[in-house]
């Protein structure tokens, strides 16, 4: 489970999450939706830990990322936006460089490589080098890096970026699956038809806060359309006049 | 510790399997002091033997009256030109320096020198012009050959074994212009050695650093549960691990190029040998993780692998500061200059080279001054990586 609590971040004059709050349960797919400069990364980092909240918390099952860093850490797979690789070295050798940072026995690193090799169908480049990798390629080794220490929870930043449909559609398939082995996966995206298909709940974030938190169908119903399309920038364009009241203000 | 390893085990084999890095640690870095120092001294050594070889110039005032002297001189190599002054004007002509060396005959030169009594010939030369005392030393010699084949033929004529009136004889091997390049040519191979350290570890520590952010794997690391210490240490370590390589094979190189070079003819001892090298190696082996420290901080504040490539290199300038510094105020190696790193190992490597002795108490001050900086940087690396701006 992952929680953000009153997440505030500021880089310089730029308030990048402003009172951030939501809880990603356990068996769900939770969808991180808003569009470019909403906060999306800001929040999935401050929730990996790398960067630290100016105010409030994100808990991994309970553990709070400030406080107890590598409990919490050790909990948590993370798909950044930039899922980089290192290109000299075999997927193989990426995915078991992060297995042993985890400190996970080799034996195990291996057995777990073999299996995710099966279940995202990297059998035929896993060990090549991976700087000959397409995208897509590279996005399968990097979720299989975020996956090796088995950790009962994932974040995703915008994971289709750059994906072609087929690879989209496997990526879809193995996340359901990990929700039906009862993982927490949070992952962002500004596309909504993409959270659409897949999120039992969506947060909709815009300008650094949250303008809405629940289900798909909920959501259509709350803003009255009938695609959630339309619900999302209904809900966009609600959350901007609310920002511009009292920053008028303020300037005034 | 485990974490540690881990990190150092995946950069070494990540840049072994990196040509450009290869390339530049273990073959460009590591020899190419070596070779410039080899082509660089058999050119010193080529222009030593030319000048060897080259003519005497010297004007002569009269020479009219002493034409076999002049001959003689000729046919052993001197130039001989007709002064454009009388006997008067020879010695200021010379001390403003518009004539080099002026051979002057007297008026008195034929008489005595046909009734057998010494024939005065004047030498003018300033011995503190280093551009013609070469010439008068050499003009000297050649008149003292003079002299004594005249002896020598005057002897015979008079039925006495003309070796009598050579006791000893004086083979002499001028090597004074060139031992004193041979002082700063030392100075060149102790920096190309510690740059041949710094090299070693330059791709190294931009790759661990700046080259994670570009490739963007770096967020993905900083997630994982580990000790930032272990992490900028492992990084330091691979990058020490290929500096320590780099500095072997240096030293290897110079083993093999002064042993090829005729150093004596410079006037150094070429005494360079297998020994010396593993003494360069354990006072410099202290300056590694000094150098990667270094490198890995300064590239540490870098966004690119371009913007690092520039700050990093110009850290291969430092050592060259301490080396002029003591080049110009001629410094040895005291405990006071084993305080700083480099400038140490300088010393240290400049006194081996010149067979003086080497303090333990040197040794020790320069070994444990290199390895408490190296920690300062090693923390202040880790600082810097603790920082969420290391995200770029
Ligand atoms: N490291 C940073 N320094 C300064 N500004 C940042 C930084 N990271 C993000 N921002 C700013 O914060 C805002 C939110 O960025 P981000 O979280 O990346 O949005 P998203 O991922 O939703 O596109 C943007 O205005 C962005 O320019
Ligand atoms: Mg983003």
């Amino acid at each position: 489970m992952i929680e953000a609590r009153g997440l505030c971040k500021r880089f310089g004059a730029i308030d990048a999450v402003r009172e951030i709050s939501f809880v990603a349960g356990d068996g769900r797919i939770t969808g991180l939706l808003g569009p470019n400069g909403a906060g999306k990364s800001t929040c999935l980092r401050l929730i990996g830990g790398v960067l630290a909240p100016d105010r409030g918390e994100a808990r991994i099952d309970g553990i709070d990322v400030g406080g107890e860093a590598s409990a919490a850490r050790a909990r948590l797979g993370a798909l950044p936006h930039a899922a980089g690789l290192y290109g000299h070295l075999t997927g193989r050798e990426n995915i078991a460089y992060f297995g042993a940072l985890h400190r996970i026995p080799a034996a195990r690193i291996g057995r777990e490589i073999d299996r995710w090799r099966e279940r995202l169908g990297m059998a035929d480049f896993l060990d090549r080098p991976a700087k000959s990798y397409s995208q897509g390629q590279r996005v399968k080794v990097a979720l299989a890096r975020a996956l090796v220490h088995e950790p009962r929870n994932l974040v995703l930043d915008e994971p289709t970026n750059g994906l072609d449909v087929m690879a989209i559609r496997a990526l879809r398939g193995v996340l359901a699956e990990l929700r039906t082995e009862g993982r927490c996966i949070l992952f962002s995206s500004h596309v909504m038809q993409e959270v659409s298909a897949l999120c039992d709940r969506i947060v909709i974030i815009g300008g650094g806060r949250v303008l809405a938190d629940d289900t798909p169908a909920a959501l259509r119903v709350r803003s009255g359309t009938t695609t959630l399309e339309e619900a999302f920038l209904r809900i966009l364009a609600d959350g901007e006049r609310e920002d511009e009241a009292p920053l008028g203000e303020g300037a005034a | 510790m485990r974490a540690l390893w881990t990190v150092f085990r995946k950069e070494l084999l990540e840049n072994a399997r990196d040509r450009r890095t290869l390339f530049s640690a273990l073959v460009f870095g590591p020899l190419l002091g070596p070779l410039l120092f080899g082509v660089m001294v058999s050119r010193i050594v080529a222009e030593d033997a030319g000048s060897a070889r080259q003519s005497v110039s010297l004007a002569v005032v009269h020479g009219e009256r002493a034409p076999d002297l002049l001959a003689y001189l000729t046919a052993a190599g001197a130039r001989l030109q007709r002064a454009p002054f009388g006997e008067r004007a020879a010695r200021s002509a010379v001390e403003r320096g518009r004539a080099g060396v002026v051979l002057i005959v007297p008026r008195d030169y034929p008489r005595r020198f046909e009734h057998g009594e010494p024939a005065r010939v004047l030498l003018v030369a300033d011995s503190a012009d280093n551009a013609t005392r070469g010439d008068a030393a050499r003009a000297g010699a050649m008149l003292q050959a003079y002299a004594s084949a005249i002896a020598q033929l005057r002897l015979q004529v008079r039925g006495v074994d003309p070796l009598i009136a050579a006791p000893v004889t004086i083979d002499s091997i001028d090597v004074a212009s060139a031992s004193a390049r041979a002082v700063s040519l030392i100075g060149l191979m102790t920096y190309f050695v510690l740059f041949a350290v710094l090299m070693g570890g330059l791709y190294f520590a931009i790759d661990a650093t700046a080259g994670e952010r570009e490739r963007g794997s770096l967020e993905a690391l900083l997630m994982v549960p580990i000790a930032r210490g272990a992490l900028v240490g492992g990084k330091i370590l691979a990058t020490s691990a290929s500096m320590a390589a780099s500095l072997a094979i240096c030293l290897a190189a110079f083993l093999g190029v002064l042993h090829l070079l005729p150093l004596e003819r410079l006037g150094m001892r070429s005494d360079f040998g297998p020994l010396m090298a593993l003494e360069f190696f354990a006072i410099c082996v202290p300056f590694v993780p000094v150098g990667a420290a270094l490198m890995t901080f300064v590239a540490s504040f870098t966004r690119s692998y371009r913007e690092a490539q520039s700050y990093v290199a110009a850290v291969l300038l430092v050592p060259t500061l301490p080396i002029a510094f003591a080049s110009i105020y001629s410094l040895r190696a005291s405990p006071a200059w084993m305080v700083v790193p480099s400038l140490s190992q300088h010393l240290l490597m400049t006194s081996l080279l010149e067979s003086r002795p080497i303090g333990a108490l040197d040794l020790v001050v320069s070994a444990a001054s290199s390895l408490l900086l190296a920690l300062v940087l090693f923390v202040f690396t880790q600082r810097q990586w603790r920082r969420e701006t290391m995200l770029g």
